[in-house]
């Protein structure tokens, strides 16, 4: 299957044994079923339905970006846009935290990159033990729809890489929607937010890759 | 056996014209329009999301909660807006009837918001509500064991219909008017049925079967407003890129 295809819920997407039922899918009987709205893809006998819409449903090891909520004795409560409210830890921050004085870290209402490390019953756990996680100072942030966030990365980090090239921004985005741009120029920032938002505006199309680098061409004449 | 006469010239066993869109509320996370000719009925998802107030959360499982409303214009006769016994009654209806396909046992703490209006209403406003609100929670990213399609069979003194009118709800001659909805899963299980009036067991079973018969044609009409909703995304975007492009290069 070379073709994405359209599916909806119930829809058998392969029938017979040869396929493996992955993300968005079921396997009843010997039929591999979608159980979610979205394209279906194949590769390597793994099938999966790619979401084309609704809300943001957290993994683990995915990078997000949240804004303080609260202050706890021992952590930070951060919104990340799910229904469950994110909690860092001070251990999870790769420095001393005084525990009288943890506005200085992270103060309400300051953004946050932080990476999800558990999902467990009490709530979803960060870490900002990472590179290039942590606060975010200077620059701006972006909202897009969550379910296009993979099309701005790209496969293997092609397109971002691309976008941080031609704008020397840098730029982190958030499995959320949310996107951190900061670069040296207000310009620059806002040349890669437009950029950004025409790859999530334009996510469906095929070749978006080249399709970019053409744009960067046409945008920078 | 002679050939029954319905107020507006249909067959027995044929449809009203089926309206079908989906994506049109741009604010919720899903929604779909879907009418029975005259009866139109507008579904809107948000969610999952936290469950307010924090005592009707369910640490097992996501809930599901829908709302049933008929807007005051939808009728001649305008009718007193806010909830009332029936349009309760009608919300746990539809709760009820796609609770078997919603897949939300992981959405503990969480709530999954279906919210239906009537627009319009000529008899059949709960079967079109949980057309729509099908469609909506498929657009909304809920996962489902599959859609389900509602559909209203009436029994008009003696004979079977499919798809009632108002008028034939008020039917007047012989044993009066009957009126069965019935929701069928993608499975041909039954996950709503409501019985109001007097019928056979022997007449149910042709009833139900009747049901199955409609149900085709009610599925075929909201899978193909899902995938045109997908598609028609995929070319205004193929296409508007290319405008765009055109439009640089001048």
């Amino acid at each position: 299957m070379t073709d994405r295809l359209i599916v909806v819920p119930g829809e058998v997407i392969f029938q017979g044994e040869d396929y493996l039922p992955g993300e968005g899918t079921e396997k009843r009987g010997d039929e591999i079923v979608a159980v979610r709205y979205g394209l279906a893809e194949e590769t390597k006998k793994l099938v999966k339905v790619i979401p084309l819409t609704g809300v943001y449903i957290p993994r683990r090891g995915n990078v997000v970006i949240g804004k303080i909520e609260m202050i706890t004795s021992n952590g930070w409560v951060i919104d990340i846009g799910t229904a469950e409210n994110a909690f860092l830890s001070i251990m999870e921050v790769p420095r001393y935290v005084n525990k009288d004085d943890m506005k200085s870290v992270f103060d309400i209402g300051e953004m946050v990159a932080a990476k999800i490390y558990s999902i467990g019953g009490r709530g979803i756990d960060l870490t900002t033990r990472l590179k290039e996680l942590g606060k975010l100072e200077k620059g701006i942030i972006i909202e897009i729809n969550p379910n296009k966030v993979p099309r701005v990365i790209g496969k293997e980090g092609s397109m971002i890489s691309l976008i941080k090239d031609e704008t020397k921004c840098r730029i982190t985005v958030g499995q959320n929607g949310f996107i951190w741009i900061s670069g040296s120029k207000v310009e620059d920032e806002l040349f890669a937010k437009k950029a950004i938002l025409y790859v999530a505006e334009n996510s469906l199309m095929s070749g978006l890759t080249d399709e970019m680098k053409n744009w960067f061409v046409e945008e920078k004449k | 056996m002679t050939e029954f006469k319905r107020p507006d010239g249909r067959k027995v066993n044929e449809l009203r014209k089926i309206t079908a869109k989906v994506g049109v509320v741009p604010n919720a996370d899903g929604s779909a329009i879907f009418g029975f000719g005259d009866t139109v009925a507008i579904a809107a998802v948000y969610g999952p999301k936290k469950m307010h107030p924090q005592h009707a959360q369910n640490p097992e499982k996501g809930t599901l909660r829908c709302t049933y409303n008929m807007l005051s214009f939808s009728v001649t006769e305008r009718i007193r807006p806010g909830p009332s016994r029936r349009s309760q009654e009608i919300s746990k209806i539809t709760e009820w009837a796609l609770q078997p396909v919603v897949m939300i046992d992981e959405y503990a703490n969480q709530v999954v918001d279906v919210h239906i209006n009537v627009l319009q209403a000529n008899a059949s406003t709960r079967c079109a509500g949980i057309n729509a609100a099908a469609m909506a929670l498929a657009q909304a990213g809920i996962p489902m064991k599959s859609l389900v399609s509602s559909v209203s069979i009436g029994k008009l003194d003696k004979q079977l219909v499919t798809d009632l009118i108002k008028e034939e709800e008020d039917w007047e001659e012989g044993e009066g008017p009957t009126d069965i909805p019935i929701t069928l899963t993608g499975d041909g299980k039954i996950s709503h049925i409501q019985l109001d009036g007097k019928i056979s067991i022997k007449q149910l079973r042709e009833a139900v079967k009747l049901a199955e018969g409609a149900y085709q044609q009610i599925h075929d009409a909201q899978v193909k407003a899902l995938k045109e909703a997908a598609s028609s995304e995929q070319e205004i975007q193929a296409s508007s890129a290319k405008n765009v492009g055109g439009e640089e290069k001048k």
